[in-house]
């Protein structure tokens, strides 16, 4: 899985989609729903279903980054998977408190 | 990442939301991107690398700047400002190009090889053709989004390059995504042509926020906006923000409604920002600094910053007032001396910036470093912690027998005096000294004289930057974007050589 920055990617089984803001510093397989996403341009694979343990939803212009491998995703389609590296589930950033300036 | 996802975001999350115009005949995200999509299914029959545009600020300008990043074509906005020659000569640049002309720009052009002129009103009219919006667009992978013309006060104009991720970088990191509330709205009063006028159409739809054009700024027109339109945020740069105050004070009108007014594009008197604050007293102030070269804003004095400063007692903090605040938490700031070598907090030297949203690049010519540091050419220092003070263009730097001299430092003690309105401050060329320290002065009622002002700003400052020549004038050379065109001042003072006080 080739997390380049403005790579876009696909739940596989929910409508969850991301923009890579960040790529990893090594290797990582990115997950939402308990299964792995797909490349914006490819086919879904069939017979999967999203996981109870990943359901937990994912909030359209929400930032998610992983600490250990350094990714960060922008989900820029909200679905009703969680998105996960290895099972572990990883977490929205906070919220930026910045003063509009344009 | 391109722009025109933010845009799709904002209109699948919020697709009834007006998103420009006014209240009453404003247009919704669903329907800014159906235009974007109309206009850009058109565009492409058109031919064109690039997609000029030659006009006044309102809802077909974010139209076409999202036309263009789904075609993966740069956006070139040009200065309908300049001279009839050196539009053209512009605009000759930009091929091969299609270029929007505002209908009664149009006249103004010259057949150009490698250019289509189409009119507004007819990108206008293929915007809502519905054989446009529904057509299929082939898929694209855009690089560049924008090229903008910096304004060209010292010499023949550039074309910046900003890439798509350059300035999605930018918002993403800067705006929560539809965060505004549905009672927002921006006015934005600063031209297509620049940096500002740009980022707002992309901040302003990603965070869900109204925005509201002024065609073209005088500042009865802009108070008249912001009230009527009900208008929360707006930007304006130094020049327009006096006169603003001035209609405010004359009407008794205090904008109710308005939450946050940012400034930017050029140096703030202070006089004029604690003027503000003392009139709208219920209004968030924010400086945001940043280049064209930088998609925007790179550093920002908040509303807390501003009420801190103008209350406190401690010099250190007083002075921020004078600061463009502190950098953006997403990028990196240094300040380095000549050798390249970084500089301790207090010392001056030039600004450096680094960070995803900094292009540093122009059409054939690159000028970021190799590890993402951008040098601004901007002078400048921070305090202890971390408060960033610019002193202005390094070209502008006078060097008077071998010491620099900041025009900004000196301008500041000549605004303090009652009687001056405006003061620049600039280096004379001198056949002793090298260069030499000199002011223009525009007076106030009952002009001062050549020695009084020298004499005000030696008890301030050193004598080697106390001007030695003085001129008093009606105004002072300003472009449309509030820039002193210094390099014309310059050139008017050389030619005269007026009385030395």
């Amino acid at each position: 899985m080739d997390l380049k920055p403005g790579s876009r990617w696909k739940s596989a089984v929910c409508d969850t989609e991301v923009v890579v803001v960040r790529p990893p510093k090594t290797p990582v397989e990115l997950e939402c729903g308990g299964h792995p996403m797909v490349a914006n341009a490819e086919a879904k694979p069939e017979g999967l279903t999203l996981s109870a343990e990943h359901s937990a939803g994912s909030g359209m212009g929400k930032r998610f980054a992983d600490e250990a491998s350094g990714l960060e995703v922008l989900c820029v389609k909200a679905g009703a998977g969680s998105l996960s590296i290895g099972g572990q589930p990883i977490g929205a950033k906070d919220a930026k408190k910045l003063p509009a300036s344009d | 990442m391109q722009t025109t996802l933010l845009l799709d975001m904002a209109a699948e999350a919020a697709p009834d939301r007006l998103a420009l115009g006014g209240l009453a005949d404003g247009i919704s995200f669903a329907e800014l991107q159906a235009r974007a999509r109309g206009g850009a299914a058109w565009l492409a029959g058109q031919g064109g690398e690039t997609v000029v545009f030659l006009g006044l600020n309102g809802p077909a300008m974010p139209a076409a700047v999202f036309a263009a990043g789904l075609l993966g074509k740069p956006f070139a906005p040009l200065n309908y400002r300049l001279t009839d020659a050196d539009l053209n000569k512009l605009l000759a640049r930009t091929a091969p190009s299609i270029a929007i002309v505002d209908d009664d720009m149009a006249g103004r052009l010259k057949p150009v090889p490698g250019v289509t002129v189409v009119s507004r009103s007819a990108f206008e009219a293929a915007c809502l053709d519905p054989v446009n919006r529904a057509a299929e667009l082939d898929f694209v992978d855009p690089d560049i989004a924008v090229l903008l013309f910096t304004s060209g006060t010292t010499g023949e104009p550039k074309a910046a390059i900003l890439r798509h991720r350059n300035l999605t970088s930018y918002v993403i990191s800067t705006v929560e995504f539809l965060a505004s509330g549905e009672d927002e709205a921006a006015l934005v009063s600063v031209p297509a042509y620049h940096i500002a006028g740009i980022s707002a159409v992309l901040t302003g739809v990603y965070s869900g926020r109204r925005t509201v054009h002024l065609a073209a700024f005088t500042p009865e027109a802009w108070v008249e906006a912001a009230a009527t339109e009900q208008v929360t945020h707006a930007m304006v740069v130094p020049t327009m923000l006096g006169r603003i105050l001035d209609v405010l004070e004359a009407r008794g009108e205090r904008l109710p409604k308005l939450k946050a007014l940012s400034y930017g594009g050029g140096r703030m008197p202070q006089p004029v920002i604690e003027r503000a604050m003392r009139i709208l007293r219920h209004v968030d102030f924010v400086n945001a600094y940043g280049l064209t070269e930088t998609s925007s804003t790179i550093a920002v004095l908040g509303p807390e910053d501003h009420r801190q400063a103008i209350a406190s007692s401690d010099e250190a903090v007083r002075r921020r007032i004078a600061s463009v605040g502190r950098p953006l938490p997403s990028l990196e700031v240094e300040i380095r001396g000549p050798e390249g070598e970084v500089l301790p907090a207090g010392q001056s030297g030039e600004i450096y910036v680094r960070g995803e949203q900094v292009s540093g690049e122009y059409v054939h010519k690159k000028v970021i470093q190799d590890d993402g540091w951008f040098a601004t050419n901007d002078g400048g220092w921070m305090d202890a912690d971390g408060y960033l003070f610019v002193e202005g263009r390094l070209d502008d730097v006078i060097v008077r027998g071998g010491e620099n001299i900041s025009p900004g430092e000196i301008e500041d003690v000549l605004r303090e005096h009652p009687q001056v309105a405006d003061v620049a401050v600039l280096g004379l060329p001198d056949n002793d000294w090298g260069e030499k320290v000199a002011a223009a002065v525009v007076a106030k009622e009952g002009a001062p004289s050549a020695e009084e002002l020298a004499a005000f700003v030696k008890a301030k400052l050193r004598s080697t930057k106390t001007p030695e020549v003085w001129e008093f004038r009606e105004a002072l050379p300003y472009n449309d974007t509030g820039k002193l065109l210094r390099r014309q001042l310059k050139a008017e003072m050389s030619g005269k050589q007026p009385a030395a006080a």
